[in-house]
């Protein structure tokens, strides 16, 4: 049976890893070789790097340090932030990713999606979507999350995105909840339900993992695929061995919970 | 030793290299024929689409090299389901090396395709390429295709049904997961066949 999957994610800037409260407020949490390494050895069953700068400031990721995960990592991991093209994708998986994941240059012309569907397959293409209630009460698509000067909300409302978005070719839709992240009070499980009615690849809950209990309640609640988390991972407020056994406790399938 | 890593447009060449280095290994990512003939291994790695990726091997003048190779084959993912006679994706015909057909994974309640994820080995024959690995370990898989079942099948996984997670034959062999991402399990995998698990055609 597969797995429910714990994915701990890596803001990077510069090299650094980094994490933001509401995405704002960026603290140096250590050097991503140490960082990564440490989550792997904890038991995370795949790694994300966000590149956080890259996309407010309109460059590509960086593949130097993607070449260097790559190198000692024997876990799966997945890079955001900058591929702006199947050219920019090209580049991150021969570095070593395993699978690129898109945000704001899906927004901008969402026909990006069907490009990487069609050249890498289907399950290299994660589509990220920032959202968060917007005024009228619906959920809204957030671009630009990476720099809080430049955020801006979308027209779209969220669900309608994450259906456009499997349509056109994502392997595995990221659904970080912006209200919810960085506050360590749960997962939005409203939303992430509401997503997952309509999803029907995997779903990744992202934003507000604060105790162990959260998880559990992510994965029973909102019938998510993985759950994903920093600060608590990064600052061992949540050991993910600790993690997995309770999950396993309570009769899910998780990886390496013996 | 040298590990030829065929260059068929795949995008988990750097990984598949690395992973072989991590246990000593020389990886060669080549389409070169010749290159290719000269290694001790060659490995058939493989993201993407299979009908472009049997294009591919087709453009580079692989297809006979591989049907015909005598060192120990190794495909992985993609590179597994294209040892097979056929694949639904892109209703290609594929190397033949292994008889089966390659289907689309039906979802199903609970059952989200691609097949994404950590899952684990069910062993019919614990022999050669899985020397050392247990019942149930777990293995990184992404993939919305399959192999069947056969009675080349050394160990199986299940995702909604029963799908070929090893398979091996003569000196050919697949994994349909990810070895270079499956952590130690993985590595165990590769590094039997990197010492001689399969033997020599």
């Amino acid at each position: 049976m597969l797995s429910r999957r714990i994915i701990a994610c890596l803001d990077v800037r510069q090299g650094r890893v980094v994490k933001g409260v509401r995405f704002r407020a960026h603290r140096d949490m250590g050097d991503i070789l140490d960082v990564a390494r440490r989550h792997r050895d904890a038991g995370a069953d795949e790694l994300v790097f966000y590149d956080i700068g890259a996309s407010p400031e309109g460059r590509s990721v960086d593949r130097t340090w993607i070449e260097r995960i790559a190198g000692f990592l024997d876990i799966p991991f997945c890079v955001a932030g900058g591929i702006r093209s199947v050219a920019d994708a090209r580049r991150v998986l021969h570095a070593g990713a395993d699978k690129v994941s898109v945000n704001t240059p899906a927004l901008e012309a969402p026909d990006l999606i069907d490009a990487l569907a069609n050249e890498f397959g289907t399950q290299c293409v994660v589509v990220g979507i920032d959202s968060r209630r917007a005024a009228d009460g619906d959920w809204r698509v957030f671009s630009h999350t990476g720099d809080a000067a430049r955020i801006r909300e979308q027209p779209q409302r969220t669900l309608d995105w994450l259906v456009e978005a499997q349509r056109r070719g994502a392997g595995e839709i990221v659904l970080n909840c912006m209200d919810a992240d960085g506050v360590r009070q749960g997962f939005d499980i409203e939303q992430l339900a509401a997503a997952r009615a309509l999803c029907d690849v995997p779903l990744v809950a992202s934003g507000g993992a604060g105790s162990i209990a959260h998880f559990s309640e992510v994965f029973r609640l909102a019938d998510v695929d993985a759950a994903l988390a920093a600060s608590v991972f990064h600052s061992g407020a949540v050991a993910i061995s600790a993690l997995k056994q309770a999950l396993a406790a309570e009769g899910m399938e998780v990886r390496g919970a013996c | 030793m040298r590990v030829a890593v065929i260059d068929a447009g795949g995008a988990n060449l750097g990984s598949v290299c690395n992973a072989l280095q991590r246990l000593g290994a020389v990886p060669v990512p080549t389409a070169d024929a010749r290159l290719i003939e000269g290694c001790e291994r060659v490995i058939l790695p493989g993201v993407g689409h299979a009908a472009a990726a049997m294009a591919r091997l087709h453009a580079s003048g692989l297809v006979a090299l591989l049907r015909a190779l005598r060192q120990p084959l190794l495909g992985i993912c993609l590179g597994m389901q294209l040892l097979f006679e056929h694949s639904e994706e892109g209703d290609v015909d594929c190397l033949g090396l292994l008889p089966g057909q390659v289907r689309r994974l039906q979802p199903a309640p609970g059952i989200r395709i691609p097949h994404m994820g950590w899952n684990r080995l069910r062993l019919r024959d614990a022999g050669s390429l899985l020397e050392g690995v247990g019942e149930g370990e777990p293995c990184y898989f992404v993939h919305g295709f399959a192999a069947p079942v056969t009675s080349d099948c050394v160990a199986w996984c299940s995702h909604g049904q029963a799908f070929a997670a090893v398979v091996q034959r003569g000196h050919t062999a697949g994994v349909q997961f990810h070895p270079e991402r499956s952590g130690a399990t993985g590595a165990r995998i590769l590094a039997n066949f990197l010492s001689g698990a399969l033997a020599c055609g």
